[in-house]
Order: C-alpha cells, then sequence, then structure tokens
C-alpha cells in the first residue's frame, strides 16, 4: 500500500496545493469590482477537455498505483514464484515508444497545419499502437503456450491483468484516435482535430509511462 | 491587506463555448429522457436514487423486524437476513447517497452556483446517469438470479464472499461487482464533469474564494470518489477473476465443508486493505456534500454570514487530504501487523480537529443570527445535533484500545448510522426543502414538512442512541438472532423492540414526504424566484424553474462572495452574489454599468 | 423555541439514558481494566463536548431566533476565538489518545511467560489445541485437514504429536494465568471474541493472528464469533470457562494428544455385533428404527455422529431433560456401553447394516420447505447427507418423524441446550428459524424428497 499512498499523496497534495493556493490570502467577504473582462480567478488557460483529461489521467494513474501496491503485497505471500517474462515485451515496448513518437510528430505537424502529416502521422501512431497490443496478445499466446496459466499462477494472473487495463485503456484512446482519423480522412481541415490530437499525444505518452512503469515493476520482480 | 486577484488571461470561460449554446431538444424525449441539460440529469439521478433508496429502506424494515421479533417471520431466514444487510448497506451508501449527493445536487447545483450554462461536457453527464442506470438494474437484478443477491456484507470481504456458505456465491456477487464497477465508470464520467465545470466554467468574478460551500463540499468529495473509486474498481475485478476463473488475488489456501478448494496464497487482508482504501474516503464523499450544503443553509436562514468561510475551506481540504490516511482504523481486529495500530489512531483522531471545526462554525453562525426555523433549516440543526453524537462515537472507535470490545458489535451500527444515515439524511431532507421551489417552482407544504421533520429527527434518534448500548452490551452486528447467552439480559429484547417500532414509524413517514413532493409539484404554493431570500446565483435565474442555459441571454457577474447577510448599511439583509457594488459602498467609486464590463457573448438560448 | 426544548431535553435525556439505563459493558473478567479506563476517559471527553456544544446551540436557537427587530451580527471570521477553538480541541484529543496509545502498546506485547492456546475457527464452530508437554505447537496446514486430522496438523512434524486437541467449542482456562491466544482459521474469516475479556481478534486463513490475556474471574463466558462468515454466522459460538488450575488441568487430560487421536482404534464390527443385540429390540434387526417404539433409524448415519451422540446420551448431555421421554429412554441403554471402544464397536456393527430408506411419513408441502432447507442445506449439504466436516448428521433417508420431533426438541430447548453438548447448541439457534410446527413439517417433507 505504500506505493499508492505515496502516489495518492502527492496527487491529493498537487489538488490540495492548487485549491489552497488562491485561498491563503484572500478575504473573500471583501466586495470587490471586478476588473474588466476578466475572467474566474484560478481558471487553468486551458480548454476544458484538456482539463478533463488531466483529471482523467489522475483517476488512471490512481487505478495503476493501486494495482502495483496489490502486485507488491502479493508477491509476499510464499506461494510467489517468479514470473519468465516473455521477450517479446521488450519489442512492444519498442513499438510503443513508435506510436509515441508518431504521435509527438503528428502534434507537431498540427500545430503546423500540415494536413498531410498529420493524416500519415495518425496513421502510423495507429499502425504502431494496434502493433502493441497485437504483441501483447502474443505475449499472453506465449505465456499460456508455457503453461502459466491466470489460474494457477499469481505472477502469471497480475500479468494479465496489469496488461490487459493498461491494454484497455489504449483501445479507450484508439476510440478516440479513430474518430479523428476518420475525419482526417474525411477532409477537414486541421484546425478542427488540432485539439484532439493533442489531447492523443497527451494520452499516448501518458500510456506509454505507465507502461514503462509496469514493464520495470515486471522486470525487477522477474526471475 | 490583499484581496482577490483577477488575472486577464483572455481565455472565455467555457460554458459560452457555442457547442453546448447550440443544443437545443426537439421532442419531448430530446428533453427529458435523453438529455443533456444538467438540471434534467440531476432529476434523474434523484429519482432513481430515491427509488432504490425506498428499496433499502424496505430492506431495513425487514431487518428491523427480524432483530426486533426473532423467529416470527417464516420468509425471513438466516440467508435472507444477510442479503438484506448487505443490499440495504449498499444501496443506502453508493446507489443511494453518493448517487444523490453527486449525481443528483452536484448535478443540479454546480453549474447554477458557479454561474455556468451547463456542465462542460454535456453528453459524457448524459452517458454517466445511463450508465449508472444501467448499474442500478443490474444490481436489482441480483434479486432475481439463482441464489439471489449476495449476502457477504456490504464489505464483500473474500473469502466468504464468494464460497458456498454465503447466499448468492454464485450470481449474487458477480452480478453486485459488475454493477459496482459500472457505477464507478458511470461515476468517473460524472466525476469530471463536476471538478472540470468548477475549475473551468465558472463565471466572471467567481472566484474560488466566492464560491459557497455546497460547491465547496461537493467539489472535493468529487475529488475523492475519483480517486478513490479506483481501489475499489480494481478489487472488484480482482474478486471477479478468483471467483469466475479461480485465481487467488485474495484466496489462501483453504478447506471449505470439507473440500480442498484450488486456492494458493491469496491474501484476504489485501482485500481490506483495498476496500478501505476506497471505503473511508467513502464515508466522506457522503459527509463533505452534505457538509457543504448544510454551511448554506444555515447561513441562509440565520440571515448571517457562515462564521469563519476560510477556515470552513481549508477544513473541506484537510478532511480530504487526511482521509486517505486513516483506511486502517476499520481493520484493528482484521490481523494486520498491530503496529499499524499507533499511527491509524493518530491520524483518525487527528481528523476529527477540521471536522470539530466545521461544527463550531455552523453553531458559531448561528450565534448572533436572527434564526428563521424555516423547515429547511430545522434539518440542518437536526443535522449538527446528531452529527456532533455520530462524530463524537467515531472518536471511541478511532481510539485504537477502545475499538477492541467494540468493533464487531451494534456500537459501529450505530455510530455510522448516526453519522451517515441520519444527518446527511437530514440534510438530503433539507436541501430538497430547500431548492424543491428552484426545481418546481413551487413551495413544499410546511405543515407536512414540520411533521416530517419532528418525526424523522426524533424518531431516528430513538432509534440509534439507545442502539450503542446494545453494542456496549456486547451484541454483535450481522446476526440473525442473538439465541440464549449468559450475560445478554432479556431487557435488551425489549430495547430491540422498541427500536424496531421506532423504526418502522420512522419508515412509515417517509410516505409523507413522498406525497408532499407529488402534492406540492402540483398543488404547491408558487415560490418566486428567490423565497429563502438567499444570494446565490441559482436565486438569481430569469426564470423559476431555470430554463436550459439556465442565466437567459448574459451570465451574471459575480462582485462578492456568497455570505452578504445582514451587511451592515444594506438596505435589504442579503445582498445576491451578482449585485453590483453599491454606489454608496464604503472604498468603492463607483459601479460599473454592465455595458462596461467589455463584449459579452450573448448566447441566448432559444428553447 | 420548541427546538430549543427538545435540543436540551436530548442532551438530559441522553445523560440519563446512559447513567440510569441497565445496559452497558458486563463486568470485566480480563487484565484489561486500562481498555475501560480509556473508555471512560473518552466518555468524559466527548460527553462534555456533547453537552457544552448542544447546549450553545440550543441557547442560539432561543436567543438569536427570528424576531420584530432583530438583524444578524456581521462577522466573516474571527480567527482569535477559532483559533482557541482549534487548540481546546486538540488537548481534547491528545487526552484521550495518549492513554489509548499506551492500552494498545500493552495490549500487542505479549508477556514472556504467557501460556499458549490456539483456537482453530470453521464454519461454524470454535475448536481449540494446547502445547504438550513439550509447549509448543506443532506445525499445521490447511492441506492437512481432513476429516480424520480436522485440525491440519503436520502429522511428520514431532513437536505437533504431543499437541493437545479439543474438538469441542468449550474452553478451559485457568484464572489468572497470562494466555496468549493464538487464532487460525482453516476456510473464511472469523473472530473470537468473550466480551467479558475486552479483547477480540479476527482470523485469517494463512495467518495466525493473536491477542493475550490473564483471565480473572472464575465463571462461564459466552464466546462470539463477530466477522461475518456466511449464513451461520449467528449460530457460530463457544463458551470459555475459567477455573482454578486444578481443575483446568484435570479437563485438559481429558482431551487426547493428536498422536492419541490418531491411534485410535477404529472400531471393531464383530465385537460390536452382541452389544447391538440389545438395540435390536427397537431400532430393529437391520437398525431400520421403528416408528411404533419411536426408534429411530441408525443405519446409513455417520458413524461420527453416531459415537457423539451415545456419548452424549451416557454422560447426561442428552435424554436428560424430563420433556425428552423418548430420550429418557435411550441414555441409561447407552449407559450400558462400558467405555469408548464398545461405542466404537457397536458403530462400526452398524456400519456394516443394510442402508434401507426409510419411507416418507411426515405431511407436509415439500415446495414450501424448499425455501427454508436453503439454509439447513449450508450445513447438511444440499443432499441431506450429512458433512462430517460440519458435524452435521444426515438427514436424507432417516428416520423422517424422528427429524420432526429432533427438531420440535431443539427449538423448545428439550435437546441441544445441555452445557455439555458440544455441537447441540448451534443445531438449537437452527430450529429456531423454523417459526412452527407447519414449517418444520414442510422442511421435513422436502427432505423427504432429496436425492
Ligand atoms: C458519513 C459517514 C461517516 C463519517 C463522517 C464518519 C466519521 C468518523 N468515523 Fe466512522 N464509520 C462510518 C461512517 C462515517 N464515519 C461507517 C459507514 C462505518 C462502518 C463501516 C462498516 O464496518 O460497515 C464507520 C466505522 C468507523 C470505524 C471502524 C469501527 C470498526 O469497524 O471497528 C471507526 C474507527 O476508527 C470510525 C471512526 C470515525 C471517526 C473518528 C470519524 C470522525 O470523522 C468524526 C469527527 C467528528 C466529530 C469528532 C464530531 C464533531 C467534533 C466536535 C463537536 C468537537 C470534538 C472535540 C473534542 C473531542 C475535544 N468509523
Ligand atoms: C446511508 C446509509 C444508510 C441508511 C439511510 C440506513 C438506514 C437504516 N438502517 Fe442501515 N445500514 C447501512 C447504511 C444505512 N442504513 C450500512 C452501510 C449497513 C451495514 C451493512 C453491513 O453490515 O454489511 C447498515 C446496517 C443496518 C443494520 C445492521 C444489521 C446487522 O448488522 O445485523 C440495521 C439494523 O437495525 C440497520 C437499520 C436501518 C434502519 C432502521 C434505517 C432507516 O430506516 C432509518 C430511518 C431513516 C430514514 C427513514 C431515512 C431514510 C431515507 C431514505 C432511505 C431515502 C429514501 C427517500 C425517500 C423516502 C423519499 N441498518
Ligand atoms: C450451522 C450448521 C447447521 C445448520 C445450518 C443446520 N443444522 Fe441440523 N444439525 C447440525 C448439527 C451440528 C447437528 C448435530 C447436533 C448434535 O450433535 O446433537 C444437527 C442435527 C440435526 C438434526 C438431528 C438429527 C438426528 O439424527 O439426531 C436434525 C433433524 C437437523 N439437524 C435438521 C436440520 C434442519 C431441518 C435445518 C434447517 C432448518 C438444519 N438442521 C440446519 C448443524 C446444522
Ligand atoms: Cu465465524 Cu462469524
Ligand atoms: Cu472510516
Amino acid at each position: 500500500m505504500t506505493t499508492s499512498l505515496l502516489v495518492l499523496a502527492a496527487i491529493m497534495a498537487v489538488v490540495v496545493w492548487w485549491l489552497l493556493r488562491p485561498t491563503l490570502n484572500v478575504k473573500p467577504w471583501v466586495e470587490q469590482r471586478p476588473i474588466k473582462n476578466v475572467d474566474a480567478e484560478g481558471t487553468l488557460p486551458l480548454p476544458p477537455v484538456k482539463v478533463g483529461l488531466g483529471v482523467f489521467l489522475a483517476v488512471a494513474t490512481s487505478l495503476f498505483a493501486l494495482l502495483i501496491s496489490a502486485y507488491h503485497m502479493r508477491m509476499m505471500a510464499a506461494d510467489w514464484t517468479h514470473l519468465a517474462l516473455p521477450r517479446v515485451l521488450w519489442l512492444n515496448t519498442g513499438v510503443l515508444i513508435l506510436s509515441g513518437v508518431a504521435m509527438q510528430w503528428t502534434r507537431a505537424a498540427a500545430q503546423r497545419e500540415q494536413i498531410d502529416s498529420v493524416r500519415i502521422g495518425l496513421i502510423a501512431a495507429g499502425v504502431f499502437t494496434v502493433s502493441f497490443l497485437a504483441g501483447q496478445l502474443w505475449a499472453w499466446q506465449q505465456l499460456n503456450a508455457a503453461g502459466y496459466f491466470v489460474k494457477t499462477d499469481p505472477a502469471t494472473a497480475f500479468f494479465y491483468l496489469l496488461t490487459a487495463l493498461h491494454g484497455l485503456h489504449l483501445l479507450g484512446g484508439m476510440y478516440v484516435w479513430g474518430r479523428t482519423t476518420a475525419r482526417v480522412l474525411r477532409g477537414v481541415e486541421v484546425g478542427k482535430v488540432r485539439l484532439s490530437v493533442e489531447l492523443c499525444t497527451v494520452y499516448w505518452h501518458y500510456l506509454l509511462l505507465v507502461w514503462l512503469v509496469l514493464f520495470a515493476v515486471l522486470l525487477h520482480t522477474h526471475s | 491587506m490583499s484581496s482577490v486577484a483577477f488575472d486577464e488571461s483572455p481565455h472565455v470561460p467555457p460554458a459560452e463555448v457555442p457547442e453546448v449554446e447550440l443544443y437545443h431538444p426537439k421532442t419531448f424525449i430530446g428533453r427529458y429522457i435523453w438529455s443533456q441539460d444538467a438540471k434534467v440529469i440531476a432529476v434523474q439521478y434523484a429519482i432513481t436514487a430515491i427509488s432504490v433508496g425506498v428499496v433499502a429502506l424496505v430492506l431495513s424494515g425487514l431487518m428491523r423486524l427480524q432483530l426486533g421479533f426473532p423467529h416470527t417471520f417464516s420468509f425471513i431466514t438466516p440467508a435472507n437476513y444477510l442479503q438484506f444487510v448487505t443490499m440495504h448497506g449498499m444501496i443506502m451508501v453508493i446507489y443511494l447517497l453518493t448517487a444523490l449527493f453527486l449525481g443528483g445536487f452536484g448535478n443540479y447545483l454546480i453549474p447554477l452556483m458557479v454561474g455556468a450554462r451547463d456542465m462542460v461536457f454535456p453528453y459524457v453527464n448524459m452517458v454517466s446517469y445511463w450508465v449508472y442506470l444501467f448499474a442500478v438494474l443490474l444490481l436489482m437484478a441480483s434479486f432475481f438470479v439463482p441464489g439471489g443477491p449476495t449476502g457477504a456484507g456490504w464489505t464483500l470481504y473474500p473469502p466468504q464472499a464468494i464460497l458456498g456458505g454465503t447466499p448468492g456465491a454464485n450470481w449474487g456477487i458477480i452480478l453486485m461487482l459488475v454493477s459496482l464497477a459500472f457505477f464507478i465508470i458511470g461515476f468517473t464520467m460524472g466525476g469530471l464533469n463536476y471538478v472540470v465545470t468548477v475549475l473551468q466554467a465558472r463565471t466572471r468574478g467567481m472566484t474560488m474564494m466566492r464560491l459557497p460551500l455546497t460547491v465547496w463540499g461537493i467539489l472535493m468529495a468529487t475529488i475523492l470518489a475519483l480517486l478513490a473509486f479506483p481501489a475499489l474498481f480494481v478489487s472488484a475485478i480482482m474478486m471477479i477473476l478468483d471467483q469466475a476463473l479461480g485465481t487467488s488475488f485474495f484466496m489462501p489456501a483453504l478447506v471449505s465443508k470439507g473440500q480442498h478448494l484450488a486456492y494458493n496464497g491469496g491474501s484476504p487482508i489485501l482485500f481490506q486493505h483495498l476496500f478501505w482504501f476506497f471505503g473511508h474516503p467513502e464515508v466522506y464523499i457522503v459527509a463533505l456534500p452534505a457538509f457543504g450544503i448544510v454551511s448554506d443553509l444555515i447561513s441562509v436562514n440565520a440571515r448571517r454570514n457562515i462564521f469563519g468561510y476560510r477556515m470552513m475551506v481549508w477544513a473541506i481540504l484537510a478532511i480530504g487530504g487526511l482521509s486517505f490516511m486513516v483506511w486502517a482504523h476499520h481493520m484493528y481486529v482484521s490481523g494486520m501487523n498491530p503496529y499499524f495500530g499507533f499511527f491509524f489512531a493518530t491520524t483518525t483522531l487527528v481528523i476529527a480537529i477540521p471536522t470539530a471545526l466545521k461544527v463550531y462554525n455552523w453553531v458559531l453562525t448561528l450565534w448572533r443570527g436572527d434564526i428563521h426555523l424555516t423547515v429547511p433549516m430545522l434539518f440542518a440543526i437536526g443535522f449538527v445535533f446528531t452529527f456532533i453524537n455520530g462524530g463524537l462515537t467515531g472518536l471511541f472507535l478511532g481510539n485504537v484500545p477502545v475499538d477492541i470490545p467494540l468493533s464487531g458489535t451494534m456500537f459501529v451500527v450505530a455510530h455510522f448510522h448516526m453519522v451517515m444515515a441520519v444527518s446527511p439524511i437530514l440534510v438530503v431532507f433539507g436541501a430538497i426543502y430547500h431548492w424543491y421551489p428552484k426545481v418546481t417552482g413551487r413551495m413544499l407544504n410546511d405543515t407536512l414538512g414540520k411533521f416530517h421533520f419532528w418525526v424523522t429527527f426524533l424518531g431516528t434518534y430513538a432509534i440509534y442512541y439507545p442502539m450503542h448500548y446494545l453494542g456496549f452490551l456486547g451484541v454483535p452486528r450481522r446476526y440473525f438472532a442473538m439465541g440464549n447467552t449468559v450475560f445478554i439480559p432479556p431487557s435488551a429484547q425489549s430495547l430491540n423492540v422498541a427500536i424496531t417500532i421506532a423504526a418502522l414509524i420512522v419508515g412509515a413517514i417517509q410516505v409523507v414526504f413522498l406525497y408532499n413532493l407529488i402534492w406540492s409539484y402540483f398543488k404547491g404554493k408558487p415560490s418566486g424566484p428567490n423565497p429563502w431570500r438567499a444570494t446565490t446565483l441559482e436565486w438569481q435565474t430569469p426564470h423559476t424553474p431555470p430554463k436550459h442555459g439556465n442565466f437567459g441571454p448574459t451570465l451574471p457577474v459575480v462582485y462578492r462572495w456568497a455570505y452578504d447577510y445582514s451587511v451592515p448599511g444594506a438596505a435589504e439583509d442579503f445582498i445576491p452574489q451578482d449585485q453590483p457594488p453599491g454606489r454608496k459602498a464604503p472604498g468603492l467609486e463607483e459601479a460599473p454599468d454592465a455595458s462596461e464590463l467589455g463584449p459579452q457573448k450573448p448566447g441566448a438560448l432559444v428553447t | 423555541m420548541v427546538l430549543a426544548i427538545v435540543l436540551v431535553l436530548l442532551v438530559v435525556g441522553s445523560i440519563v439514558f446512559h447513567f440510569m439505563s441497565p445496559w452497558y459493558f458486563t463486568p470485566i473478567a480480563s487484565n484489561w481494566g486500562t481498555i475501560d479506563d480509556t473508555v471512560t476517559i473518552t466518555f468524559w471527553v466527548t460527553g462534555i463536548v456533547f453537552v457544552a456544544v448542544n447546549l450553545f446551540m440550543a441557547y442560539c436557537v432561543m436567543r438569536y431566533r427570528h424576531g420584530k427587530a432583530s438583524r444578524a451580527h456581521y462577522e466573516p471570521e474571527n480567527k482569535k476565538l477559532e483559533g482557541a477553538l482549534v487548540l481546546l480541541t486538540t488537548v481534547g484529543i491528545a487526552a484521550m489518545l495518549t492513554p489509548g496509545l499506551f492500552a494498545w502498546a500493552k495490549f500487542i506485547a505479549v508477556p514472556k511467560d504467557a501460556a499458549v492456546v490456539e483456537v482453530v475457527a470453521r464454519q461454524w464452530y470454535f475448536n481449540y489445541r494446547f502445547p504438550g508437554e513439550d509447549g509448543v505447537l506443532g506445525t499445521v496446514d490447511a492441506r492437512y485437514v481432513s476429516d480424520e486430522n480436522p485440525f491440519g496438523v503436520n502429522p511428520d512434524d514431532p513437536k505437533g504429536q504431543d499437541d493437545i486437541l479439543v474438538s469441542s467449542p468449550q474452553l478451559h482456562l485457568p484464572v489468572g494465568k497470562p494466555v496468549k491466544v493464538e487464532l487460525r482459521s482453516i476456510d473464511v474469516l472469523h473472530d473470537f471474541t468473550v466480551p467479558q475479556f475486552r479483547s477480540k481478534m479476527n482470523m485469517v486463513p494463512g495467518l495466525v493472528t493473536y491477542f493475550w490475556l490473564t483471565p480473572t474471574r472464575i465463571g462461564t463466558f459466552d464466546a462470539f464469533c463477530e466477522q461475518l462468515c456466511g449464513i451461520a454466522h449467528f449460530a457460530m459460538r463457544g463458551k470459555v470457562i475459567v477455573e482454578d488450575e486444578r481443575a483446568f488441568q484435570a479437563w485438559l487430560r481429558s482431551y487426547p494428544t493428536f498422536a492419541q487421536s490418531r491411534a485410535q482404534a477404529p472400531g471393531d464390527a464383530a465385537a460390536g455385533k452382541p452389544l447391538y443385540a440389545v438395540c435390536t429390540a427397537c431400532h430393529g434387526l437391520q437398525a431400520e428404527g421403528n416408528p411404533a417404539l419411536h426408534a429411530p433409524k441408525l443405519s446409513g448415519q455417520g458413524d461420527w455422529y453416531l459415537r457423539r451422540q451415545l456419548k452424549n446420551f451416557k454422560n447426561g448431555a442428552r435424554g436428560k431433560d424430563v420433556k425428552d421421554v423418548f430420550g429418557q429412554m435411550m441414555a441409561p441403554l447407552a449407559a450400558t456401553l462400558v467405555d469408548d471402544a464398545a461405542i466404537a464397536n457397536v458403530v462400526a456393527y452398524i456400519k456394516t447394516l443394510a442402508d434401507i430408506p426409510s419411507p416418507a411419513t411426515v405431511n407436509g408441502n415439500a415446495k414450501n420447505g424448499q425455501y427454508p432447507y436453503v439454509t439447513c442445506a449450508a450445513c447438511h449439504g444440499a443432499n441431506g447427507r450429512g458433512v462430517q466436516a460440519m458435524n452435521a448428521p444426515r438427514l436424507k433417508d432417516m428416520s423422517d418423524w424422528y427429524l420432526v420431533t429432533q427438531l420440535k426438541d431443539f427449538k423448545n430447548g428439550i435437546r441441544g441446550a445441555h452445557p455439555a453438548d458440544m455441537y447441540g447448541p448451534q443445531m438449537a439457534a437452527m430450529a429456531a428459524i423454523l417459526v412452527d410446527d407447519r414449517e418444520t413439517n414442510d422442511v421435513v417433507a422436502y427432505i423427504d424428497t432429496l436425492r
């Protein structure tokens, strides 16, 4: 539980600090006329979807942190046997990094208003992501073939659970990716998809980070 | 002296982005069923939550019948009893209170109170409700599957939750877990809305420190829920795998009814950590919105600013932060490492300090006020009284050696009913009396309301105060029947009978409330826009009930905090938040004209 | 006005209730007076806060209620006042927490000289294990658990051979001696609580948990399971009898060691045959039972159950009650079996007899009986064949009219109420769920339909 406690403490600290920051020296009962055309104080200069994504990432962080805590606690049991990690995971990691790179590139292209590059970048990122997911399935396959079943071996069970949840998050991202790509293919102007591309990029980087952490945890504990 | 700082970023509050405004429902279905209007979604949430709440209320009646008159009703078997307890607890905490406070009040009040046209993601908000409804239907379906709903207790502890000796260990538990998972998904969708709306969609001049405490309470509760629900989500998935695929996340090697099962090495304590990591914040998830709402009810009806607003905000933040550090106070006797006791006892008692501050400030708001004992105010004062009682018994349980004899007894049941089933429920009622006029344009009947208050307040106190003493005596919770013991005097059973009678009366009287809700909808006294003479924005809407888009062509501009009651020198005893400063107000030269405020988005809403 | 008065009345009423009501902690019977003291301190601190804050609130409601010319006082905050209140609260909290933490430190520090007893929990009863001569408990594992080795003691561990196994929910403890109670579960979470001891802890399968205490008062105490563990959670009871050292030692010696329990000779059917001759008069040649003589069918019943009942009849745990007309007939006959070996032999013989299902004789609505049987199935099995691990005998194909009388006897306290009856009380709690004779007949009629 220490892991999640630390992670959540960090998130909560940010939240509390963020909320406390504008409140400390304010005497709200002192009447004040708003200055011309002001915006509500404390609002982030970001479109709401971005803030929404940020909040969602905090939720996902809590989820994965708790899983990692559970993994560590379960490891302490006597029957724990270390998992032989399939080699293909290295390859998958590489592929996922590529998809992140492709996303980043797409984002840059979107900023520069190059719709063709955006199209190529999105498709490349999608292809890499699908390859990653296929690679993960392949890793499952290998484990299964090697006689590690969900049922018998706790380390394998965790492996399936962690990769499945991570994969599901990616699939969720693929939904947004799909809608964006479809719009790009239909030929909308760059400005209409720039935000979606940015969101996808942030999300992909986040999931890459999560995967790297998960992979590190698995590597750290494998035989 | 520093004052509210405004930065001049050009960002336009998103409630004014065109997409939202272009949304005009055309049909009845579009307006009331597939609605993306937060106010309609709020009502949908509230009706659904109250409906399942009534199911849970009936279950509590059945439980009380069994405890008061054991061995009289052949349709209540030990298996049923556990199913009733479990479904009652789970429905009340999650599907009623969490959904009602956040999905119901949150949806209705956040946009109105921060001065937004709607939630920032109306579509996601709508989906959130439908996912919630689906979760509720799944849960209700478990009453009709073979074996019935799960009887594992609302804490769903494995191993018993998924083994044969517990009712509903096959279908019931799976439906429960899947339903919870959907609830969490649906809630996360809604929660994103609540947080982002408060952060990003506040109208001009609505600084964080000008937010009414209701919004603060709901905001913090939502943040807690967003971060805590994943723990329940993870444990639900892991338990489903244990049950359905035979993994051993939580299941150690064990022999059930003489059969060796194929589990090995799992840790039941791990589940408890995960569950309470969610479960403790959960109790504040239902408490914080109540704290916020009651602050506003008290302030309005005492015609006095809430005392120590800043401390109230900080207390909410402190409670939120601390509530992630106390979870193991539910596990003092679980067999976890006993040294944790020192840490968790300390954090648990420390959390009482910010809570105490809130209590003091409620009472200090009454002090030197001008108290109007309206129905919402009665409920609010009832809340303060029962919350003090229930919170103080929490201190018994938090102090680890005191918890040892009391844990697992009716004392715990009495504690959490007083603090969760009575006090926030009183707030729910008070809040409904308070905002019903805004939702419907009519007042609830006052006489029926007072009657409802007195029976509910006195009745619930009569149920739960004596129940603590059954706990001292040693009567365990989740017991179908006490049976023969050496030391529990027969008089304890007469106490149980009295409690049952009180519970049945209180339960039955809720019909009066339901009747009032329906009758007043058609026949209630028209309320006008601001019957309580309150300052917050929801009372300043051009229409009552507010139309889609809430505020007519222009969004209100906020000039002051939410608590300008009885300001010296002011003509009225309240000054709405959007009332420009008076020309003569000291320290301010002159009030700006609306036209001076720069271009306002028209955002006209033709519905 | 009314509200203020009611608030005051509630405060006063709560205090009066606290001091006047007959319901409070049971008199303590262990060394944990410190816990009671902490409770008392907590009561004082919280009580003062309760009274002070609520009376102040009542005063405010009274004094500042809306009148003609009243106007509220405008005062956004008062840092001094708030600071003082926070400080005061902190002091109050510290006053409760400090003694609490000290008491807890004592609670978790087991004295070196504490004797050890292990409580083994399973659905839905407690058993106990004492270390033998060597003072050390043998190792255990769920893998070893079987009907022959219900405690799951490691048969290869020499330290376990002399462990004393108490296969009874009743535990005896010597007064005045510190004892470390080690807790273990074989199936699900359970808990071991004796309210008068003020101490409790959960049992967790796969772990050994503990608490310690020194019993200070001679007497008989109820033990409860206070962690939800399934349908019969409420019937999971034990008894703790605190007595002087001599009586305790005598009691302990009456139980076998692990090695002895394994070495017990299985009954000898040939030797049992002549003993059974007496029984034929009532129970019949094939032990098929005879309704006219109120003698139930015995063949096909679990031998462990028959042995236990014969011992119960012999030592007066059954068949003593004046209202138990037929049990009283059985008791002297059981007494003719001189020792455990004789009992084992006669039971072994009964085991060889043909198991002819008894005809259905009870009039009841089997369909209605199915509903309550869900509970019974938790112990007796869905098929009613009986489950030794749960101590629950076979019901199916046994004399159904006898089941009816037994259920009524259990319900009416004629059977299962004797202090020496080990597992009867549990069934008595269960029989009580059948609210009337009709439901009893229905459930037995349902048992008749089981296959
Ligand atoms: C709304 C819900 C809610 C709230 C707000 C609380 C508030 C508190 N709860 Fe409670 N609790 C529950 C809901 C809630 N609880 C539930 C549902 C369970 C049982 C779950 C289950 O097992 O099924 C539970 C169980 C529970 C336990 C576990 C018991 C056990 O199982 O053995 C503990 C133990 O520490 C505890 C402690 C506390 C404490 C210290 C507070 C504190 O936050 C209270 C703080 C408030 C006050 C203290 C009152 C105001 C203060 C003053 C007026 C001034 C005080 C001044 C001085 C003392 C000097 N609670
Ligand atoms: C918010 C939560 C909540 C609420 C409102 C209640 C309300 C009630 N509860 Fe509940 N209860 C729990 C949460 C709640 N309970 C939990 C978590 C458990 C533990 C489960 C477990 O152990 O697993 C539990 C367990 C529990 C037990 C313990 C059973 C046992 O351990 O053996 C008992 C016994 O008396 C009981 C009784 C009652 C009664 C009589 C009421 C009420 O009837 C009291 C009177 C209150 C009202 C009348 C107001 C209720 C209003 C609504 C429900 C809204 C409906 C709306 C309208 C009518 C418009 N409850
Ligand atoms: C908690 C476990 C449990 C449950 C549940 C249970 N029983 Fe029993 N039952 C027992 C035990 C243990 C005994 C043996 C008692 C003894 O040793 O004297 C028993 C004995 C009996 C007997 C006496 C049999 C005989 O041959 O003497 C009958 C009849 C019986 N049970 C019927 C039922 C019925 C009907 C139900 C459901 C209402 C039920 N039981 C539920 C545990 C249980
Ligand atoms: Cu064992 Cu409850
Ligand atoms: Cu808690």
